[in-house]
Protein backbone atom coordinates (compact mmCIF):
# COMPACT_ATOMS: atom_id res chain seq x y z
CA UNK A 1 0.00 0.00 0.00
CA UNK A 2 2.46 2.76 0.95
CA UNK A 3 5.00 1.61 -1.81
CA UNK A 4 2.04 1.82 -4.06
CA UNK A 5 1.41 5.38 -2.79
CA UNK A 6 4.90 6.75 -2.94
CA UNK A 7 4.56 5.65 -6.42
CA UNK A 8 1.96 7.19 -7.37
CA UNK A 9 2.96 10.41 -5.96
CA UNK A 10 5.96 10.70 -7.53
CA UNK A 11 4.83 10.14 -11.26
CA UNK A 12 2.38 13.03 -10.23
CA UNK A 13 4.86 15.02 -8.93
CA UNK A 14 6.74 14.30 -12.72
CA UNK A 15 3.63 15.15 -13.84
CA UNK A 16 2.96 18.38 -12.31
CA UNK A 17 6.46 19.19 -12.86
CA UNK A 18 6.04 18.78 -16.61
CA UNK A 19 2.70 21.20 -16.54
CA UNK A 20 4.80 23.45 -14.31
CA UNK A 21 8.18 23.97 -17.16
CA UNK A 22 5.61 24.31 -19.94
CA UNK A 23 3.78 27.49 -18.46
CA UNK A 24 4.60 30.06 -21.09
CA UNK A 25 5.63 32.95 -18.43
CA UNK A 26 8.88 30.34 -18.10
CA UNK A 27 9.60 30.65 -22.14
CA UNK A 28 12.04 33.54 -22.36
CA UNK A 29 14.28 32.43 -19.17
CA UNK A 30 14.49 28.92 -20.57
CA UNK A 31 14.89 30.37 -24.04
CA UNK A 32 17.81 32.41 -22.64
CA UNK A 33 19.04 29.36 -20.88
CA UNK A 34 19.12 27.45 -24.17
CA UNK A 35 21.60 30.15 -25.70
CA UNK A 36 24.18 28.94 -23.22
CA UNK A 37 26.45 26.85 -25.02
CA UNK A 38 26.95 29.46 -27.63
CA UNK A 39 27.60 32.25 -25.59
CA UNK A 40 31.55 32.52 -26.20
CA UNK A 41 31.03 32.58 -30.04
CA UNK A 42 28.79 35.39 -29.70
CA UNK A 43 30.78 37.32 -27.64
CA UNK A 44 33.53 36.22 -30.41
CA UNK A 45 31.49 37.99 -33.01
CA UNK A 46 31.01 40.68 -31.33
CA UNK B 1 50.59 27.22 -18.83
CA UNK B 2 50.45 29.31 -15.07
CA UNK B 3 46.98 30.14 -14.18
CA UNK B 4 46.07 33.14 -14.97
CA UNK B 5 43.27 35.44 -13.05
CA UNK B 6 40.79 36.05 -15.51
CA UNK B 7 41.12 33.12 -17.69
CA UNK B 8 40.05 29.52 -18.07
CA UNK B 9 41.88 26.73 -16.83
CA UNK B 10 42.69 24.69 -20.40
CA UNK B 11 46.02 23.21 -19.21
CA UNK B 12 43.91 20.20 -17.40
CA UNK B 13 41.54 19.65 -20.62
CA UNK B 14 44.31 19.78 -23.14
CA UNK B 15 46.19 16.92 -21.14
CA UNK B 16 42.67 14.57 -21.25
CA UNK B 17 42.04 15.74 -24.57
CA UNK B 18 45.19 14.49 -25.53
CA UNK B 19 45.00 11.39 -23.50
CA UNK B 20 41.31 10.37 -25.14
CA UNK B 21 43.57 9.95 -27.95
CA UNK B 22 45.93 7.96 -26.77
CA UNK B 23 43.90 5.47 -24.72
CA UNK B 24 41.66 5.13 -27.27
CA UNK B 25 44.12 4.13 -29.38
CA UNK B 26 45.75 1.71 -26.62
CA UNK B 27 41.99 0.42 -25.81
CA UNK B 28 41.02 -0.44 -29.20
CA UNK B 29 44.32 -1.85 -29.76
CA UNK B 30 44.04 -4.42 -27.36
CA UNK B 31 40.68 -4.68 -28.57
CA UNK B 32 41.57 -5.95 -31.75
CA UNK B 33 44.13 -8.41 -30.56
CA UNK B 34 41.51 -9.88 -28.37
CA UNK B 35 39.55 -10.50 -31.30
CA UNK B 36 42.29 -11.81 -32.93
CA UNK B 37 42.97 -14.49 -30.49
CA UNK B 38 39.55 -15.27 -30.15
CA UNK B 39 40.20 -16.59 -34.10
CA UNK B 40 43.64 -17.27 -33.73
CA UNK B 41 43.63 -19.17 -29.93
CA UNK B 42 47.69 -19.69 -30.34
CA UNK B 43 48.17 -15.79 -30.36
CA UNK B 44 48.62 -15.71 -26.72
CA UNK B 45 52.02 -17.32 -27.36
CA UNK B 46 51.07 -19.56 -23.87
CA UNK B 47 51.62 -17.03 -21.81
CA UNK B 48 49.32 -16.11 -18.97
CA UNK B 49 49.78 -11.81 -19.06
CA UNK B 50 48.87 -12.31 -23.11
CA UNK B 51 45.86 -14.62 -22.13
CA UNK B 52 42.37 -13.85 -23.28
CA UNK B 53 40.54 -13.73 -19.71
CA UNK B 54 43.52 -11.21 -18.40
CA UNK B 55 43.91 -9.16 -22.05
CA UNK B 56 39.97 -8.34 -22.00
CA UNK B 57 39.18 -6.74 -19.06
CA UNK B 58 42.19 -4.53 -19.89
CA UNK B 59 40.21 -3.78 -23.45
CA UNK B 60 37.13 -2.97 -21.29
CA UNK B 61 38.96 -0.73 -18.80
CA UNK B 62 41.13 1.04 -21.35
CA UNK B 63 38.10 1.69 -23.65
CA UNK B 64 35.33 2.38 -20.50
CA UNK B 65 37.48 4.40 -17.72
CA UNK B 66 40.59 5.29 -19.91
CA UNK B 67 39.40 6.65 -23.28
CA UNK B 68 35.64 7.66 -21.92
CA UNK B 69 37.01 8.64 -18.61
CA UNK B 70 39.65 10.97 -20.37
CA UNK B 71 36.77 12.21 -22.73
CA UNK B 72 34.14 13.32 -19.76
CA UNK B 73 36.74 14.95 -17.70
CA UNK B 74 38.30 16.92 -20.94
CA UNK B 75 34.38 18.12 -21.50
CA UNK B 76 32.95 18.22 -18.35
CA UNK B 77 35.37 20.50 -16.93
CA UNK B 78 35.59 22.47 -20.65
CA UNK B 79 31.55 23.08 -19.92
CA UNK B 80 31.02 23.77 -16.62
CA UNK B 81 33.73 26.22 -16.99
CA UNK B 82 32.15 27.92 -20.70
CA UNK B 83 28.68 27.65 -19.20
CA UNK B 84 29.35 29.31 -15.80
CA UNK B 85 31.85 32.13 -16.89
CA UNK B 86 34.72 31.35 -14.11
CA UNK B 87 37.97 28.93 -14.00
CA UNK B 88 38.04 25.83 -12.57
CA UNK B 89 37.62 25.96 -8.56
CA UNK B 90 41.71 25.38 -8.04
CA UNK B 91 44.04 24.25 -10.64
CA UNK B 92 46.09 22.38 -8.32
CA UNK B 93 43.00 19.85 -7.69
CA UNK B 94 42.57 19.51 -11.23
CA UNK B 95 46.58 18.71 -11.76
CA UNK B 96 45.82 16.26 -9.37
CA UNK B 97 42.63 14.78 -11.00
CA UNK B 98 44.70 14.50 -14.36
CA UNK B 99 47.84 12.82 -12.69
CA UNK B 100 45.54 10.78 -10.16
CA UNK B 101 43.50 9.15 -13.11
CA UNK B 102 46.07 8.49 -15.12
CA UNK B 103 47.99 6.47 -12.21
CA UNK B 104 44.47 4.66 -11.87
CA UNK B 105 44.72 3.56 -15.57
CA UNK B 106 48.61 2.74 -15.27
CA UNK B 107 47.89 0.58 -12.41
CA UNK B 108 44.81 -1.15 -14.36
CA UNK B 109 47.41 -1.69 -17.03
CA UNK B 110 49.94 -3.63 -14.98
CA UNK B 111 48.02 -5.63 -12.67
CA UNK B 112 45.21 -6.51 -15.24
CA UNK B 113 48.02 -8.53 -17.60
CA UNK B 114 49.18 -10.03 -14.07
CA UNK B 115 45.76 -11.85 -13.26
CA UNK B 116 45.12 -9.43 -9.75
CA UNK B 117 41.67 -8.91 -10.43
CA UNK B 118 38.67 -8.81 -7.91
CA UNK B 119 36.53 -11.14 -10.58
CA UNK B 120 33.98 -8.10 -11.10
CA UNK B 121 33.18 -7.01 -14.99
CA UNK B 122 33.96 -3.35 -14.92
CA UNK B 123 35.05 -3.57 -11.61
CA UNK B 124 37.87 -5.84 -11.47
CA UNK B 125 40.92 -3.47 -10.20
CA UNK B 126 41.95 -4.38 -6.58
CA UNK B 127 41.59 -2.81 -3.69
CA UNK B 128 44.33 -0.21 -3.19
CA UNK B 129 43.57 0.97 -7.08
CA UNK B 130 39.50 1.60 -5.79
CA UNK B 131 40.61 3.72 -2.82
CA UNK B 132 42.85 5.37 -5.25
CA UNK B 133 39.92 6.27 -7.86
CA UNK B 134 37.76 6.89 -4.80
CA UNK B 135 39.95 9.80 -3.77
CA UNK B 136 40.45 11.08 -7.48
CA UNK B 137 36.44 10.83 -7.48
CA UNK B 138 36.11 13.07 -4.44
CA UNK B 139 38.42 15.61 -5.73
CA UNK B 140 36.71 15.75 -9.31
CA UNK B 141 33.60 16.31 -7.30
CA UNK B 142 35.16 18.88 -4.73
CA UNK B 143 36.47 20.71 -8.76
CA UNK B 144 33.00 20.58 -10.48
CA UNK B 145 30.03 21.14 -7.78
CA UNK B 146 33.08 24.08 -6.65
CA UNK B 147 33.46 24.98 -9.75
CA UNK B 148 29.33 25.40 -10.24
CA UNK B 149 29.00 27.02 -6.68
CA UNK B 150 31.21 29.99 -7.37
CA UNK B 151 29.68 30.02 -11.42
CA UNK B 152 28.87 33.96 -12.20
CA UNK B 153 25.61 33.33 -14.04
CA UNK B 154 22.39 32.05 -12.35
CA UNK B 155 21.16 29.36 -14.13
CA UNK B 156 23.50 26.10 -14.17
CA UNK B 157 23.01 24.90 -17.78
CA UNK B 158 21.60 21.31 -18.27
CA UNK B 159 24.38 19.57 -19.33
CA UNK B 160 25.85 20.53 -16.32
CA UNK B 161 23.06 18.63 -14.51
CA UNK B 162 24.04 15.21 -16.31
CA UNK B 163 27.90 15.61 -15.40
CA UNK B 164 26.66 16.31 -12.04
CA UNK B 165 23.99 13.29 -12.02
CA UNK B 166 27.04 11.41 -13.28
CA UNK B 167 29.74 12.20 -10.48
CA UNK B 168 27.50 11.59 -7.89
CA UNK B 169 26.38 8.35 -9.16
CA UNK B 170 29.31 6.80 -10.16
CA UNK B 171 31.05 7.34 -6.60
CA UNK B 172 28.25 5.93 -4.92
CA UNK B 173 28.03 2.91 -7.21
CA UNK B 174 32.19 2.73 -7.16
CA UNK B 175 31.91 2.35 -3.08
CA UNK B 176 29.06 0.09 -3.00
CA UNK B 177 30.24 -2.65 -5.21
CA UNK B 178 33.97 -2.52 -4.31
CA UNK B 179 33.15 -3.03 -0.67
CA UNK B 180 35.29 -6.09 0.23
CA UNK B 181 37.67 -7.47 3.14
CA UNK B 182 41.54 -7.10 1.98
CA UNK B 183 43.47 -10.26 2.52
CA UNK B 184 46.68 -8.98 1.43
CA UNK B 185 47.54 -5.76 -1.26
CA UNK B 186 46.48 -7.86 -4.11
CA UNK B 187 43.64 -10.20 -2.68
CA UNK B 188 40.40 -9.11 -1.43
CA UNK B 189 36.89 -10.74 -0.95
CA UNK B 190 33.51 -9.22 -1.34
CA UNK B 191 31.39 -8.58 1.31
CA UNK B 192 28.58 -9.72 -0.67
CA UNK B 193 27.70 -13.55 -1.98
CA UNK B 194 25.59 -15.62 -3.59
CA UNK B 195 22.54 -13.98 -5.35
CA UNK B 196 23.14 -10.78 -3.27
CA UNK B 197 26.30 -10.25 -5.01
CA UNK B 198 24.99 -10.85 -8.43
CA UNK B 199 22.49 -8.26 -8.06
CA UNK B 200 25.04 -5.15 -6.60
CA UNK B 201 26.96 -6.80 -9.13
CA UNK B 202 24.66 -5.69 -12.09
CA UNK B 203 22.90 -2.92 -10.12
CA UNK B 204 26.78 -1.52 -10.36
CA UNK B 205 27.13 -2.92 -14.01
CA UNK B 206 24.03 -1.85 -15.59
CA UNK B 207 24.39 1.60 -13.98
CA UNK B 208 27.93 2.09 -15.12
CA UNK B 209 26.23 1.98 -18.67
CA UNK B 210 23.57 3.94 -17.25
CA UNK B 211 25.84 7.04 -15.60
CA UNK B 212 29.22 6.98 -17.03
CA UNK B 213 28.48 5.73 -20.49
CA UNK B 214 24.59 7.76 -20.89
CA UNK B 215 23.97 10.46 -18.77
CA UNK B 216 27.70 12.15 -18.74
CA UNK B 217 28.03 11.54 -22.76
CA UNK B 218 24.18 13.42 -22.73
CA UNK B 219 25.96 15.97 -21.35
CA UNK B 220 28.63 16.08 -23.82
CA UNK B 221 25.84 15.94 -26.39
CA UNK B 222 23.60 19.06 -24.94
CA UNK B 223 27.14 21.57 -25.19
CA UNK B 224 28.48 20.11 -28.46
CA UNK B 225 25.83 19.44 -30.65
CA UNK B 226 24.32 23.09 -30.13
CA UNK B 227 27.92 24.22 -30.29
CA UNK B 228 28.58 22.30 -33.26
CA UNK B 229 25.71 23.17 -35.11
CA UNK B 230 25.23 26.83 -34.05
CA UNK B 231 21.84 26.72 -32.82
CA UNK B 232 20.29 26.67 -29.34
CA UNK B 233 18.89 23.13 -27.99
CA UNK B 234 15.84 21.96 -29.80
CA UNK B 235 13.84 22.19 -27.01
CA UNK B 236 15.00 22.94 -23.37
CA UNK B 237 12.03 21.77 -21.46
CA UNK B 238 12.40 18.34 -23.36
CA UNK B 239 15.77 18.38 -22.04
CA UNK B 240 15.12 18.82 -18.67
CA UNK B 241 12.07 16.40 -18.84
CA UNK B 242 15.24 14.21 -19.93
CA UNK B 243 17.24 14.39 -17.53
CA UNK B 244 14.57 13.82 -14.65
CA UNK B 245 12.89 10.94 -16.38
CA UNK B 246 16.60 9.44 -16.96
CA UNK B 247 17.59 9.70 -13.64
CA UNK B 248 14.34 8.02 -12.11
CA UNK B 249 14.33 4.92 -14.55
CA UNK B 250 18.05 3.76 -14.89
CA UNK B 251 19.08 2.71 -11.67
CA UNK B 252 16.27 -0.14 -11.54
CA UNK B 253 16.92 -1.49 -14.87
CA UNK B 254 19.80 -3.82 -13.50
CA UNK B 255 18.07 -6.92 -12.96
CA UNK B 256 17.61 -7.50 -16.96
CA UNK B 257 21.25 -8.76 -16.70
CA UNK B 258 20.14 -11.58 -14.66
CA UNK B 259 17.29 -12.65 -16.39
CA UNK B 260 16.53 -17.11 -15.66
CA UNK B 261 19.23 -16.74 -12.85
CA UNK B 262 19.08 -17.47 -8.97
CA UNK B 263 17.55 -13.96 -8.60
CA UNK B 264 13.83 -13.71 -7.37
CA UNK B 265 11.94 -13.78 -10.28
CA UNK B 266 10.10 -10.63 -9.65
CA UNK B 267 12.95 -8.85 -9.44
CA UNK B 268 13.70 -9.88 -13.01
CA UNK B 269 10.50 -8.56 -14.22
CA UNK B 270 11.18 -5.43 -12.38
CA UNK B 271 14.37 -5.47 -14.75
CA UNK B 272 12.48 -5.65 -17.78
CA UNK B 273 10.02 -3.60 -16.83
CA UNK B 274 12.08 -0.70 -15.99
CA UNK B 275 14.33 -1.24 -18.92
CA UNK B 276 10.98 -0.67 -21.17
CA UNK B 277 10.00 2.36 -19.92
CA UNK B 278 13.96 3.87 -20.78
CA UNK B 279 12.97 3.70 -24.28
CA UNK B 280 10.94 7.10 -23.83
CA UNK B 281 13.48 9.51 -22.26
CA UNK B 282 16.00 7.82 -24.30
CA UNK B 283 14.55 8.80 -27.76
CA UNK B 284 13.18 11.92 -26.47
CA UNK B 285 16.86 12.88 -25.61
CA UNK B 286 18.00 11.33 -28.97
CA UNK B 287 15.11 13.36 -31.26
CA UNK B 288 15.86 16.00 -28.90
CA UNK B 289 19.67 16.26 -29.98
CA UNK B 290 19.02 15.51 -33.82
CA UNK B 291 16.26 18.20 -34.16
CA UNK B 292 19.14 20.42 -33.20
CA UNK B 293 19.63 20.57 -36.68
CA UNK B 294 16.23 21.85 -37.85
CA UNK B 295 17.44 24.29 -40.63
CA UNK B 296 20.56 23.67 -40.90
CA UNK B 297 20.40 20.04 -41.95
CA UNK B 298 23.10 21.01 -44.94
CA UNK B 299 25.59 21.84 -42.35
CA UNK B 300 25.79 17.44 -42.40
CA UNK B 301 26.92 18.26 -46.26
CA UNK B 302 30.52 19.52 -45.36
CA UNK B 303 30.92 19.11 -41.56
CA UNK B 304 32.59 15.38 -40.69
CA UNK B 305 32.21 16.95 -36.95
CA UNK B 306 28.36 17.59 -36.81
CA UNK B 307 28.38 13.64 -39.04
CA UNK B 308 29.91 12.54 -35.46
CA UNK B 309 27.88 13.84 -33.38
CA UNK B 310 24.32 12.90 -35.43
CA UNK B 311 25.52 10.00 -36.12
CA UNK B 312 26.26 9.02 -32.87
CA UNK B 313 22.85 10.07 -31.66
CA UNK B 314 21.42 7.67 -34.34
CA UNK B 315 23.39 4.53 -32.66
CA UNK B 316 22.15 5.64 -29.07
CA UNK B 317 18.84 5.70 -30.40
CA UNK B 318 19.57 2.04 -32.27
CA UNK B 319 21.05 0.79 -28.90
CA UNK B 320 18.76 1.97 -26.66
CA UNK B 321 15.98 0.21 -28.81
CA UNK B 322 17.83 -2.89 -28.67
CA UNK B 323 18.87 -2.68 -25.06
CA UNK B 324 15.23 -2.82 -23.86
CA UNK B 325 14.26 -5.34 -26.46
CA UNK B 326 16.85 -7.62 -25.34
CA UNK B 327 15.76 -7.31 -21.88
CA UNK B 328 12.42 -8.56 -22.33
CA UNK B 329 12.64 -12.15 -21.00
CA UNK B 330 11.69 -14.40 -24.54
CA UNK B 331 14.23 -12.17 -26.33
CA UNK B 332 16.85 -12.38 -23.67
CA UNK B 333 16.22 -16.42 -23.54
CA UNK B 334 17.54 -16.52 -27.46
CA UNK B 335 20.52 -13.32 -26.92
CA UNK B 336 22.20 -13.57 -23.23
CA UNK B 337 25.44 -15.24 -23.47
CA UNK B 338 25.40 -15.20 -27.01
CA UNK B 339 28.03 -12.57 -29.23
CA UNK B 340 24.51 -10.81 -30.06
CA UNK B 341 25.40 -8.84 -26.67
CA UNK B 342 28.67 -8.29 -28.03
CA UNK B 343 27.21 -6.84 -30.90
CA UNK B 344 24.93 -4.51 -28.98
CA UNK B 345 27.64 -3.47 -26.25
CA UNK B 346 29.43 -2.01 -29.54
CA UNK B 347 26.72 -0.59 -31.27
CA UNK B 348 26.45 1.95 -27.78
CA UNK B 349 30.43 1.77 -27.02
CA UNK B 350 31.76 2.80 -30.87
CA UNK B 351 28.41 4.36 -32.44
CA UNK B 352 27.53 6.15 -29.55
CA UNK B 353 29.92 6.75 -26.53
CA UNK B 354 33.01 6.68 -29.18
CA UNK B 355 31.23 9.05 -32.11
CA UNK B 356 30.53 11.75 -29.17
CA UNK B 357 33.32 11.45 -27.71
CA UNK B 358 34.92 11.75 -30.55
CA UNK B 359 32.94 14.20 -32.37
CA UNK B 360 33.64 16.66 -29.34
CA UNK B 361 37.24 16.39 -28.95
CA UNK B 362 37.49 17.63 -32.81
CA UNK B 363 34.79 20.58 -32.06
CA UNK B 364 36.75 21.25 -28.75
CA UNK B 365 40.59 20.70 -29.43
CA UNK B 366 40.54 23.91 -31.96
CA UNK B 367 38.75 26.43 -29.66
CA UNK B 368 41.33 25.41 -27.23
CA UNK B 369 44.43 26.02 -29.35
CA UNK B 370 43.23 29.08 -30.47
CA UNK B 371 42.83 27.79 -33.73
CA UNK B 372 40.44 28.39 -36.35
CA UNK B 373 39.69 24.71 -37.20
CA UNK B 374 41.54 21.51 -36.74
CA UNK B 375 44.98 20.42 -39.06
CA UNK B 376 42.83 18.97 -41.72
CA UNK B 377 38.99 17.85 -41.98
CA UNK B 378 39.23 15.96 -44.95
CA UNK B 379 41.19 13.72 -42.20
CA UNK B 380 38.45 13.86 -39.98
CA UNK B 381 35.87 12.77 -42.86
CA UNK B 382 38.56 10.19 -43.28
CA UNK B 383 37.57 9.11 -39.57
CA UNK B 384 34.81 9.20 -39.91
CA UNK B 385 33.76 6.85 -42.62
CA UNK B 386 36.35 4.08 -41.63
CA UNK B 387 34.76 4.71 -38.15
CA UNK B 388 31.39 4.39 -39.43
CA UNK B 389 32.12 0.87 -41.96
CA UNK B 390 34.50 -0.67 -39.22
CA UNK B 391 31.67 -0.16 -36.46
CA UNK B 392 28.76 -1.87 -39.07
CA UNK B 393 30.63 -4.37 -40.04
CA UNK B 394 31.74 -5.41 -36.52
CA UNK B 395 27.90 -5.16 -35.08
CA UNK B 396 26.24 -6.83 -38.24
CA UNK B 397 28.88 -9.82 -38.21
CA UNK B 398 28.08 -10.11 -34.43
CA UNK B 399 24.48 -9.88 -34.63
CA UNK B 400 24.89 -12.50 -37.20
CA UNK B 401 27.17 -15.00 -34.85
CA UNK B 402 24.81 -13.82 -31.59
CA UNK B 403 21.67 -15.29 -33.49
CA UNK B 404 23.50 -18.01 -35.01
CA UNK B 405 24.56 -19.03 -31.31
CA UNK B 406 21.12 -18.44 -29.57
CA UNK B 407 18.82 -20.96 -32.05
CA UNK B 408 22.08 -23.29 -31.96
CA UNK B 409 21.89 -23.76 -28.33
CA UNK B 410 18.52 -24.00 -28.25
CA UNK B 411 17.62 -26.22 -30.77
CA UNK B 412 16.32 -29.96 -29.72
CA UNK B 413 15.18 -32.84 -30.74
CA UNK B 414 11.34 -33.21 -30.64
CA UNK B 415 11.74 -37.14 -30.70
CA UNK B 416 13.57 -37.35 -27.32
CA UNK B 417 14.30 -33.64 -26.02
CA UNK B 418 18.14 -34.05 -26.57
CA UNK B 419 20.45 -31.01 -27.98
CA UNK B 420 20.59 -31.49 -31.59
CA UNK B 421 24.16 -29.71 -31.55
CA UNK B 422 27.50 -29.46 -29.53
CA UNK B 423 28.70 -26.33 -28.47
CA UNK B 424 31.72 -26.56 -30.23
CA UNK B 425 29.63 -26.64 -33.58
CA UNK B 426 27.67 -23.83 -32.75
CA UNK B 427 31.54 -22.19 -32.00
CA UNK B 428 32.51 -23.65 -35.63
CA UNK B 429 29.05 -21.81 -37.17
CA UNK B 430 30.60 -18.91 -35.97
CA UNK B 431 33.85 -18.66 -36.35
CA UNK B 432 33.78 -16.96 -40.34
CA UNK B 433 32.26 -14.02 -38.31
CA UNK B 434 35.09 -13.50 -35.47
CA UNK B 435 37.22 -12.84 -38.49
CA UNK B 436 34.90 -10.21 -40.00
CA UNK B 437 34.94 -8.95 -36.44
CA UNK B 438 38.53 -8.62 -36.11
CA UNK B 439 38.77 -6.97 -39.59
CA UNK B 440 35.68 -4.06 -38.22
CA UNK B 441 37.73 -4.02 -35.65
CA UNK B 442 40.97 -3.49 -37.62
CA UNK B 443 38.96 -0.54 -39.78
CA UNK B 444 37.75 1.52 -36.55
CA UNK B 445 41.68 1.27 -35.31
CA UNK B 446 42.82 2.65 -38.06
CA UNK B 447 40.12 5.60 -37.70
CA UNK B 448 41.65 6.09 -34.29
CA UNK B 449 45.23 6.38 -35.72
CA UNK B 450 44.14 8.87 -38.44
CA UNK B 451 42.78 10.91 -35.30
CA UNK B 452 46.06 11.01 -33.87
CA UNK B 453 48.01 12.40 -36.76
CA UNK B 454 45.37 14.91 -37.23
CA UNK B 455 45.43 15.54 -33.36
CA UNK B 456 49.31 15.18 -33.40
CA UNK B 457 49.57 18.07 -36.46
CA UNK B 458 47.06 20.61 -34.96
CA UNK B 459 49.21 20.71 -32.06
CA UNK B 460 52.09 21.47 -34.26
CA UNK B 461 50.22 23.96 -35.88
CA UNK B 462 48.94 25.94 -32.23
CA UNK B 463 52.39 25.74 -30.74
CA UNK B 464 52.62 29.15 -30.59
CA UNK B 465 48.76 30.40 -29.72
CA UNK B 466 47.80 28.76 -26.53
CA UNK B 467 47.38 32.03 -24.80
CA UNK B 468 45.18 32.12 -21.76
CA UNK B 469 41.50 32.52 -22.98
CA UNK B 470 39.63 34.95 -21.44
CA UNK B 471 36.46 34.77 -19.35
CA UNK B 472 33.01 35.71 -20.49
CA UNK B 473 31.54 37.93 -18.55
CA UNK B 474 29.35 37.69 -15.36
CA UNK B 475 26.20 37.85 -17.43
CA UNK B 476 25.88 37.09 -20.99
CA UNK B 477 22.74 38.65 -21.24
CA UNK B 478 24.12 41.72 -20.69
CA UNK B 479 27.32 41.58 -23.15
CA UNK B 480 25.02 40.63 -25.86
CA UNK B 481 23.02 44.04 -25.19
Amino acid sequence: MVPGLITAALLLIFVVGCIWLWLPRHKPALDEAAQMPLDDDREEQA
Amino acid sequence: MVGVEGSYNDKVIRQFAVMTVVWGVVGMLVGVIIAAQLYWPGLDFDLPWLSYGRLRPLHTNAVIFAFGGSALFATSLYTVQRTCHVRLLSDKLASFIFWGWQLVIVAAAITLPLGLTQGKEYAELEWPIDILITIVWVAYAVLFFGTIAKRKVKHIYVANWFYGAYIITIALLHVVNNLAIPAGWFKSYSIYSGSVDAMVQWWYGHNAVGFFLTTAFLGMMYYFVPKQAGRPIYSYRLSIVHFWALIAVYMWAGPHHLQYTALPDWAQSLGMVFSLVLLAPSWGGAINGILTLSGVWYKLRTDPILKFLIVSLSFYMMSTFEGPMMSIKTVNSLSHYTDWTIGHVHSGALGWVAMISIGSIYAMLPRLLNLPKMYSIKLIDTHFWLHTIGLVVYIASMWIAGVTQGLMWRATDPENGTLVYSFVEALNATKPYYLFRLGGGLIVLSGMLVMGWNVFKTFRLAAASTAPQPLLPPDAADARA
